[in-house]
């Protein structure tokens, strides 16, 4: 394995690490909001303090500028030092969604505030909403490509291995959901479903739709292997031999069809956490105060809020990073498979 | 010809009756769907229930599905694709204003995607492993990775930061007092932010299917005869590879159609184009039945429409459809 695919998988693993254990990771509750720093810019983080130089970070608390020019804006005020603690009590959650817990791998001693990435129009700490966020969005991406796979690899395999009307009827309904403009057809379906339900049902819902719009392309690709795999001499004796449709299915055709699985799920994975956040973004999705990279978003959609801050720019730089990572991976999967069959 | 016209035929059925399967999936959605458009109005105690069961039924919607869509396919035939609660109007002439816009801004995209990316697939292609291709590669495979909810805003961003291009909407306020010259062009300038952001985040895949077929094709031996027979470069490549290796890319038309349907969806929501994906969106949002049905329609027509084009195409360009060679599947 090459260096960098090492380092693509090591850095992807990262981030899903980093994510489930996002409660833990974010200072403060996502959903918490302090209408006195609306839109306050990061804090930077400062060494040389009034009393010398620290080895301890520390960061100033953010005043509001009442006069001037920059009226409204934001400046430090650095008469008291906050310094970076590790592991630090703070807003309690479950971890696991199990354990009632309260511990945080970092923060500061309150009031102050530690704001990597600035906090958001009501005043939520845009960090911990960027963690907690990406936890709904790549676990809507896993799930869906999880729905899809499972739904298009069973018609795929159905198809290709009985083959004859079986094959013609299941490819014909492949074909009509393979020419639909998908996003269109998305929002025709989402637009269907109850517009106010739990944050946790809208998740299910909306991943079991975006899953469920995409099983044609792994059904066509699925079937088409087995098909191949089904004629080749080995099956064809194995089948002579008396071997029973199980049989073969698990002997046979399903050791030849992981390969292309795995390599379909890491190309779908980014494309279906894109798909959740477009859909959250237009307010479809995933809805407050739950946060996801695609509603959090959709602050931008102001012109005033899309030039000034940012740092609110943070999660379009996560959602690329991932997406980067994962096409870059599955490029690697995918000329593996080639080399392989050729 | 006369095999050629058999294929369109079949293409054509193959056609229609995607748009029937489409229609009926679209109501059988609707059927499973819990809640309606009057669950508002349900929770309003001005409203008696009475009125609401009124309601549903001058809109016929207490009849069961195969009535319901029996009838709507019979509206549907004589172009009448039912009628919009929200904007209590029929919903063909809804449709129609807003597809115009639609068609405008993906039809330049898609002109402007091929006029760029053929040429430049086959010239990176000729020059394999150059710095140009590697450079053109690597922006390709960055720009098929990044999401295009993403490449909207940023270059949205770009061009309210800078001023650059004009942002928002179709036309300027006073578009009416305008010459018909001045017209065509405040529609030009507020064309051009949208439709850069749909070729960029299109062009990657016409592009990498160009250079790979004409790769795959520049080691044939009618290119190597033609090369042997002292034929120039840019004539080789023009002539004698890219009429072959057009036709997995002009098969991909109909799937390219396809993409750039769903993009122009997000492009005309972020820079406010008054096209079919604002108004999906705000029925969707109203659960507006009819109109999003009818709005699925019209996008998959469009599809169709693509397909066929493609086929067309492809009729015209490959002899061995033509002449009954090749059964294309």
């Amino acid at each position: 394995m090459a260096l960098k695919t090492s380092i693509t998988i090591a850095a992807l693993a990262a981030i899903h690490l980093v994510l489930l254990a996002a409660d833990f990771c974010a200072p403060y509750d996502p959903a918490l909001q302090d209408r006195e720093l609306s839109y306050a810019p990061p804090t930077p983080a400062h060494f040389k303090g009034s009393t010398g130089v620290h080895l301890r970070p520390f960061v100033c608390a953010w005043t509001t500028v009442m006069e001037g020019e920059d009226a409204g804006g934001y400046k430090e005020d650095c008469r008291h030092e906050y310094p970076l603690r590790f592991f630090v009590r703070g807003a309690s959650y479950k971890f696991a969604g199990v354990y009632e817990a309260n511990l945080h791998l970092f923060g500061t001693d309150a009031p102050g505030k530690i704001l990597f990435a600035g906090t958001d129009g009501y005043g939520r700490d845009e960090f911990s909403r960027l963690l907690c966020g990406g936890r709904i969005s790549i676990a809507a991406g896993l799930i869906a490509t999880f729905i899809a796979l499972l739904s298009g690899g069973l018609v795929g395999i159905i198809a290709g291995y009985f083959g004859r009307w079986v094959d013609e009827a299941l490819m014909g309904v492949t074909e009509v959901f393979l020419s639909l403009p998908w996003l269109y057809f998305l929002l025709g379906v989402r637009a269907f479903l109850p517009l106010h339900l739990s944050a946790l049902r809208t998740f299910f819902l909306l991943t079991g739709v975006i899953g469920l719009i995409g099983w044609a392309r792994p059904a066509r690709l699925v079937r088409g292997l087995v098909l191949s795999v089904r004629s080749r001499n080995y099956v064809l004796a194995a089948r002579g031999f008396g071997g029973s449709h199980v049989y073969l299915l698990r002997k046979h055709i399903l050791p030849e069809i992981w390969g292309l699985l795995l390599t379909q799920a890491v190309l779908l994975v980014p494309r279906y956490i894109a798909a959740e956040a477009t859909l959250s973004f237009f307010g479809l999705g995933v809805s407050e105060p739950v946060p996801s990279w695609g509603n959090m978003l959709s602050g931008l959609q102001q012109y005033s809020v899309l030039i000034s801050y940012r740092w609110l720019w943070a999660p379009a730089c996560a959602l690329v990073i991932t997406s980067v990572l994962y096409s870059s991976l599955a490029d690697v999967l995918h000329s593996r498979l080639e080399s392989q069959t050729t | 010809m006369s095999y050629g016209l058999r294929y369109l035929g079949r293409r054509f059925v193959r056609a229609i009756l995607l748009l029937i399967a489409l229609s009926f999936l679209c109501f059988l959605f609707t059927e499973m769907a819990p809640g309606s458009f009057f669950d508002e109005m349900r929770l309003n105690p001005q409203i008696s229930p009475e009125t609401i069961a009124a309601l549903r039924s001058h809109y016929g919607l207490d009849q069961p599905l195969i009535v319901r869509y029996g009838r709507w396919m019979r509206s549907a035939l004589r172009a009448d694709l039912g009628y919009s609660i929200a904007y209590n109007s029929p919903v063909t002439p809804l449709l129609w204003s807003r597809a115009k816009n639609t068609v405008l801004l993906a039809g330049t995209a898609l002109l402007l995607t091929w006029i760029f990316g053929v040429p430049l697939g086959v010239w990176t292609a000729a020059r394999r492993g150059g710095f140009l291709d590697r450079t053109v590669s690597f922006a390709c495979s960055f720009l098929l990775s990044v999401p295009e909810l993403i490449i909207a805003i940023g270059l949205l961003a770009i061009a309210v930061r800078w001023h650059l291009l004009r942002v928002g909407g179709m036309m300027s306020a006073d578009f009416e007092s305008f010459s018909p010259w001045a017209r065509v062009q405040d529609i030009l300038v507020h064309l051009a932010l949208p439709v850069s952001i749909l070729v960029l985040s299109e062009i990657a895949i016409i592009l990498r299917h160009v250079r790979t077929s004409v790769l795959a094709e520049l080691g044939a031996p009618h290119v190597q005869a033609a090369r042997a027979l002292g034929i120039g470069q840019v004539r080789l490549l023009f002539r004698h590879v890219l009429p072959v290796a057009a036709n997995p890319a002009i098969s991909l038309l109909g799937f390219s159609l396809a993409g750039l349907l769903s993009g122009s969806l997000i492009v005309e929501v972020v820079c406010g184009w008054p096209g079919l994906g604002p108004l999906l969106l705000e029925a969707a949002l109203s659960r507006d039945l009819y109109l999003v049905i009818g709005g699925i329609l019209f996008s998959s027509l469009f599809m169709a429409g693509g397909y066929l084009v493609a086929d067309l195409l492809l009729l015209a360009i490959d002899p061995r459809i033509r002449n009954d060679v090749a059964e294309e599947n």
